[in-house]
């Protein structure tokens, strides 16, 4: 097949989009978006990483700052939640072998993440709605500054994010624990108890040891599910608080912004979001470890029942090491820097430590292994975070952070780096992988373009946030501007590591692209000619 | 007490010799498992081992910073330790009001920077010449934000919001508004 012939139909004709079940598309869907949106935070990041070195006439101070605003969150909620959600909603159900709960509530789920994010980055874009995702109050309700409609807009934007975000929470615990038709009943409460690690705690203190109903990875999908609901309990109760605001205020009424204690309402905040970074992102991350080192290796994962217990440890460690965002907050109790911010925080060290050990044992008890992409990616991914997880521990420190609070060191070998190594790697690691399982045996296009995408994207990652990192330790601001450039060598350095970043991922898509031909990424968004529940055509 | 710097100085150095370590022992590790080896069983021992070292550089580096760090104890005590000189300074449509145009600090003195902010979120830091920081902390509407501090060498210093308050406020900088000096003899 020439080029032009492996473009529209793919590597050797292999993808047949026709042969693909209703959960097959969704779950490409997801995927296809997310990686879209993810486009869309690399450009954004891409033209921050420029302004930082000199701003760029076409784009005002305000616009970089509405920028800076939609950057994280089409990251996190467009492309990772798209991905992740995709991902698990397949997961949980091929690994209890047995169909979603609802594919229509997965469709609406897809539908509302995709238009919803669409919604606030357009909004951001057109009237500069620019309160970061940090929201600290009253700058969202600061009309001096922003759009009111703008800023309806944007919050409609987050909340229909948000809705889709349950649809996802409902459709997960209802598959663990439903039973489908034609099969005996479901021990619907045992497995919720299997799945949170309730059996786990009991089996602990008593004689009769029970046996886990449900699998590791799917005890992590639901515990980490536990703090996405609350997430977005905590993000839509918040956004109804600002939107009252809203609606007054386009009635010409002004309420009064002091009503709302701004620490109590930080702490409140704080506590929500950091839901995503310190919990669910970790637990998610750790459970996709573990299925990755399983699948690659055939093998049993070492230390299975410490592995459990870590997750439901850094499940309630979640809950409660908010306050570390709050270390240079000098009204905040000194209990709750010392007890929440420091020593509670720490335990994510070993969480996450001992997620990292169990990986790297699993994988070397099956040596020789060949080095495939999922198993390359994988450990990019365990690396990210064995460099990230320590930066985060040390600025979540009183001493430390009262110098590294807000500098380029937070969001570059921090934030950067856990993300765009870390996470987006373990998640490559997964496409990988799940691609034969999703496109039933589609062969990808190019090996060399695969590995380009893996160091690109780890050179780039890294160098990325070491670059942040030497400038914030220099006492570069992370929510700030320099004109002069006072920071242009580490700026220009990282930009270059950026834009590796960039090439990595359109060497990634163009890959994907060339192997499934532009007739299957359209025949992925046609609908289903299979009328089936099943995950996976039959015959395959 | 100990400046900023030499705190910076050492943190860089650890990290980058971790980062540097665990670069090598993912690579060694990329190439030895897809090599045939003669023992493929981890020692449970080494996995307890591991986590009591992360538990031990968990709790250590809490313990070592504040018992190295002088600011750290200083400014969980602050409330019992009596300032030599007190600033009270407001901040409101972005921008800083000093009690006086430059605020003159001696070498050694405890200086307390006491913060109001009548609006908006904001940061109040402290920046050297070469803009690198001395210290920062967050300005709560509504509530007191004050940081105690010590300066041991002559400086000028300038002050900057260090937390974002929207665009209007992304340069918020009151340039060399902060002049410390030392008297020698005094200081003897």
């Amino acid at each position: 097949m020439n080029f032009l012939q492996t473009l529209i139909k793919g590597e050797q004709a292999l993808f047949k989009p026709d042969s693909l079940t209703p959960m097959q598309k969704l779950t490409l869907r997801f995927v296809v978006i997310g990686l879209v949106y993810y486009a869309f935070a690399v450009i954004e990041g891409m033209l921050m990483r420029i302004y930082e070195i000199q701003p760029i006439p076409a784009i005002s101070t305000n616009q970089f700052f509405a920028i800076m605003t939609a950057h994280p969150l089409v990251g996190i909620f467009g492309s990772t939640y798209s991905i992740v959600f995709g991902a698990f909603l397949f997961l949980v159900p091929f690994l209890m072998k047995k169909p979603l709960w609802s594919i229509k509530l997965a469709n609406w789920n897809f539908w509302l993440v995709t238009i919803g994010t669409f919604t606030f980055w357009f909004s951001g874009f057109l009237t500069h709605y620019a309160p970061l995702y940090t929201l600290y109050w009253p700058l969202p309700v600061d009309f001096s500054q922003f759009s009111v409609i703008g800023g309806i807009f944007f919050i409609l934007g987050i909340a229909l994010v948000m809705l889709g975000t349950v649809f996802f929470v409902i459709n997960v615990f209802a598959t663990i624990t439903y039973t489908p038709e034609g099969w005996e009943k479901q021990p619907c409460g045992a497995l919720i108890g299997s799945a949170l690690g309730i059996s786990g705690i009991r089996n602990l203190f008593s004689r009769n040891k029970k046996e886990h109903l449900v699998s590791l990875p799917v005890a992590a999908i639901a515990r980490g599910t536990v703090d996405v609901a609350l997430n977005s309990g905590i993000i839509i109760f918040t956004g109804i608080l600002i939107l009252v605001y809203m609606v007054f205020a386009l009635f010409g009424v002004s309420l009064k912004d002091t009503a709302i204690d701004a620490l109590l309402y930080k702490n409140w905040f704080w506590w929500g979001l950091d839901l995503v970074a310190d919990g669910l992102v970790l637990i998610f991350v750790a459970g996709t470890w573990y299925l990755l080192a399983t699948l690659i290796t055939g093998k049993k994962l070492f230390m299975e029942n410490i592995a459990r217990a870590a997750l439901f440890v850094e499940l309630v460690v979640s809950w409660t090491v908010w306050s570390h965002h709050l270390l240079s907050d000098q009204a905040q109790p000194g209990f709750l820097k010392v007890l929440s911010g420091e020593m509670v925080t720490a335990f994510e060290l070993i969480t996450q430590g001992l997620a990292f050990f169990i990986t790297l044992a699993t994988l070397w008890s099956a040596r020789p292994l060949k080095m495939t992409n999922p198993l390359k990616f994988l450990l990019g991914g365990l690396l990210g975070f064995a460099l990230a997880v320590p930066a985060g521990i040390m600025q979540a420190d009183i001493g430390l952070n009262r110098i590294l609070h807000n500098t380029q060191w937070v969001i570059g070998p921090h934030v950067h780096v856990a993300v765009l190594v870390g996470l987006a790697m373990t998640l490559y690691a997964a496409i990988y992988i799940l691609f034969p399982i999703l496109t039933n045996g589609a062969q990808l296009y190019s090996q060399k373009l695969a590995n380009f995408h893996f160091w690109g994207q780890l050179i780039g990652g890294v160098g990325m946030g070491a670059f942040m990192g030497m400038a914030g330790l220099h006492g570069m601001l992370r929510r700030s501007l320099y004109v002069n450039g006072e920071f242009n060598t580490y700026m220009i350095l990282a930009a270059l590591c950026g834009a590796l970043l960039l090439l990595a991922f359109l060497a990634f898509f163009f890959n994907i692209v060339m192997s499934v031909g532009i007739n299957g990424v359209i025949g992925i968004f046609m609908p289903s000619k299979l009328k089936t529940k099943e995950l996976v055509p039959s015959q395959v | 007490m100990v400046d900023s710097t030499v705190v910076l100085n050492g943190q860089t150095l650890a990290y980058t010799c971790y980062c540097l370590a665990i670069l090598l022992v993912m690579g060694w590790f990329g190439y030895k498992i897809t090599r045939p080896g003669k023992n493929n069983k981890i020692a449970n021992t080494l996995f307890y081992s591991f986590t009591g070292m992360l538990v031990v550089l968990g709790v250590s580096l809490h313990i070592v910073t504040f018992n190295t760090i002088p600011w750290a104890p200083m400014d969980l005590n602050r409330a019992e330790i009596k300032a030599d000189k007190v600033f009270n300074i407001t901040i409101e449509k972005h921008k800083f009001t000093l009690p006086e145009q430059t605020l003159n600090i001696s070498c050694n003195e405890k200086v307390l920077f006491s913060v109001l902010s009548h609006d908006l979120t904001y940061g109040f830091g402290l920046f050297r010449p070469d803009n690198s920081m001395v210290f920062q902390m967050q300005v709560v509407p509504g509530h007191p934000n004050d940081i105690l501090w010590q300066f041991e060498k002559p400086g000028t210093y300038t002050i900057r919001s260090t937390e974002y308050s929207g665009p209007t406020g992304w340069n918020i900088i009151l340039k060399d508004a902060v002049i410390v000096t030392c008297n020698p003899t005094a200081n003897n």
